[in-house]
């Protein structure tokens, strides 16, 4: 079964064409790059995302923190995953990187700041 | 008048790469003015990735692209930052006048980058027929509302626009459980990235109308619903083409016009068309010591290109300083 689908990966947008039986890929043409080809693959398989919202804080210089997964989540867990951050509070300082929640939802990611907030 | 090297009005992407550029040339005293409290511009309400893929080798959120360039800034001793700092008044002999709480203050620099980013066209400048209900937000005020402020405008939004902007603020409002009816778009294609279109539409099954057009907003004080209709390729109605989508919330998203009030206060000579200022070359102006960068110049799509060709409006502006 062939599919077609753009690549997300970078602002190029490679038109894929995708040789598929069920989830077990066999070929991928059009990638002008490797990730392409990666990217095809995964999203056959179980397509991931990588989500960015922001956190509510308390006592700290922005009313709203920036953060992202570390790593991609399965696309079909970002509204749980939405939920999941609606009930927290960040209430310390943190750095660019800094660790929100360890192994968010047990989706074995972590949730990182964006940016630097300090105290008001 | 305290006299000063070099003033950067903006601390937007632009105005940090170009600050850090000039002191890379030889600059000493570099005074970085930006009316918010935080560096970063606009990049601060950009929390999706998308940004850094050419400058750093990989891919980052906004305030992660902005976070870099600000350490360095923070770092750097050449470089004085002044927040809170609104220019309000700008001469062509490079006399600065701005605000800061509690004060005016006045300084005379050698040369001047303006790096002031850009603003969004409105729902009055594509004229959109219809009352005026509370609802309609420009894209980019909803980015910050959302984002910054942490509050949801509406419960069921259509979008005006398809470029990236309105794009991502569709996939925003779906993730936070807004339902977007559509993203409509008077052209035939998309102006913003297909990977945009993927992740930000398909992703979450959002219909995007090429070639249709709100032809009125309904509701008496808020937003009740909107008509859109198809059009030909000149742009004219296809009659018999209409229909209604019902929604609290319309965010228009149709493009950015750079913001140079205080170029043209200086008396530059600017492009009634674009709001740019007539340059024969990237990062000039008309006036000598005076230059643009980044979205202030001309509107650019990726940051990571306003990063680079502001750097070399900071080596420009050493250049004339008489450095290197
Ligand atoms: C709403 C919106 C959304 C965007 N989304 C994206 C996106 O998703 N991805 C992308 O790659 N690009 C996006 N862009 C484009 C983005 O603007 C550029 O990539 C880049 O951020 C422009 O940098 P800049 O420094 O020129 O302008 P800005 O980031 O706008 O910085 C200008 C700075 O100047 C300051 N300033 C202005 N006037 C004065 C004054 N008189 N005195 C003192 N300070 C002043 C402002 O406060 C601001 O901090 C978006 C633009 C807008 C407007
Ligand atoms: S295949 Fe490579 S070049 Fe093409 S969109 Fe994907 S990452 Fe970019």
């Amino acid at each position: 079964m062939k599919r077609l689908m753009t690549c997300i990966e970078c602002p190029q947008g490679c038109s894929l064409e995708i040789e598929a039986d069920g989830t077990r890929v066999i070929s991928v043409t059009g990638q002008k790059c490797k990730r392409g080809d990666k990217y095809a693959r995964q999203e056959v398989e179980a397509p991931l995302r990588t989500l960015t919202t922001s956190v509510l804080t308390r006592g700290l210089e922005l009313r709203m923190l920036p953060v992202r997964t570390s790593k991609p989540i399965p696309k079909e867990k970002l509204f749980e995953a939405m939920e999941g951050v609606k009930r927290l509070v960040v209430t310390s300082p943190v750095k660019a990187g800094s660790v929100i929640a360890t192994d968010f939802l047990g989706l074995g990611v972590d949730l990182v700041a964006c940016r630097a907030l300090n105290k008001i | 008048m305290r006299d000063r090297e070099l003033v950067i009005v903006g601390g937007g992407p632009a105005g940090m790469a170009a600050a850090l550029a000039a002191r890379a040339a030889g600059a000493q005293d570099v005074l970085l003015l930006e009316r918010d409290q935080h560096l970063g511009g606009i990049l601060n309400q950009c929390i999706h990735p998308g940004f850094g893929l050419h400058h750093f080798k990989e891919e980052l959120t906004g305030p992660e692209y902005a976070d870099r360039f600000a350490r360095q800034v923070a770092e750097d001793p050449g470089i004085e930052v002044s927040l809170r700092s609104f220019v309000v008044k700008l001469t062509k002999d490079r006399e600065i006048s701005f605000l800061r709480p509690g004060a005016l203050e006045e300084v005379k620099a050698r040369a001047v980058i303006l790096a002031t980013g850009c603003r969004e066209r409105t729902r009055e400048m594509i004229a959109i027929p219809g009352s005026r209900p509370a609802g309609v937000y420009p894209a980019g005020l909803a980015q910050k509302i959302v984002n910054m402020e942490g509050w949801i405008p509406g419960r069921e939004a259509v979008i005006v626009g398809s470029g990236d902007i309105g794009l991502i603020m569709a996939r925003r409002m779906a993730l936070e459980g807004v339902s977007v009816k559509a993203v409509v778009e008077i052209q035939k294609t998309s102006r913003g990235l297909v990977r945009n279109v993927v992740q930000c539409l398909e992703d979450f099954g959002i219909p995007l109308y090429f070639q249709h057009r709100i032809s009125m907003i309904h509701g008496r004080d808020r937003v009740e619903k909107v008509s859109v209709v198809k059009v030909d390729d000149e742009f004219r109605d296809i009659p018999a083409s209409g229909f209604e989508l019902s929604c609290d919330t319309v965010l228009i998203s149709v493009g950015l016009i750079p913001e140079n009030e205080l170029l043209e206060m200086a008396g530059a000579e600017m492009d009634r068309k674009t709001n740019g200022p007539v340059a024969p070359e990237v990062n000039l102006t008309s006036l000598p010591g005076i230059f643009a960068c980044g979205n202030a110049f001309k509107v650019y799509d990726l940051a990571d290109s306003v990063t680079r060709d502001s750097e070399l409006a900071g080596r420009a502006a050493a250049r004339y300083l008489g450095l290197k």
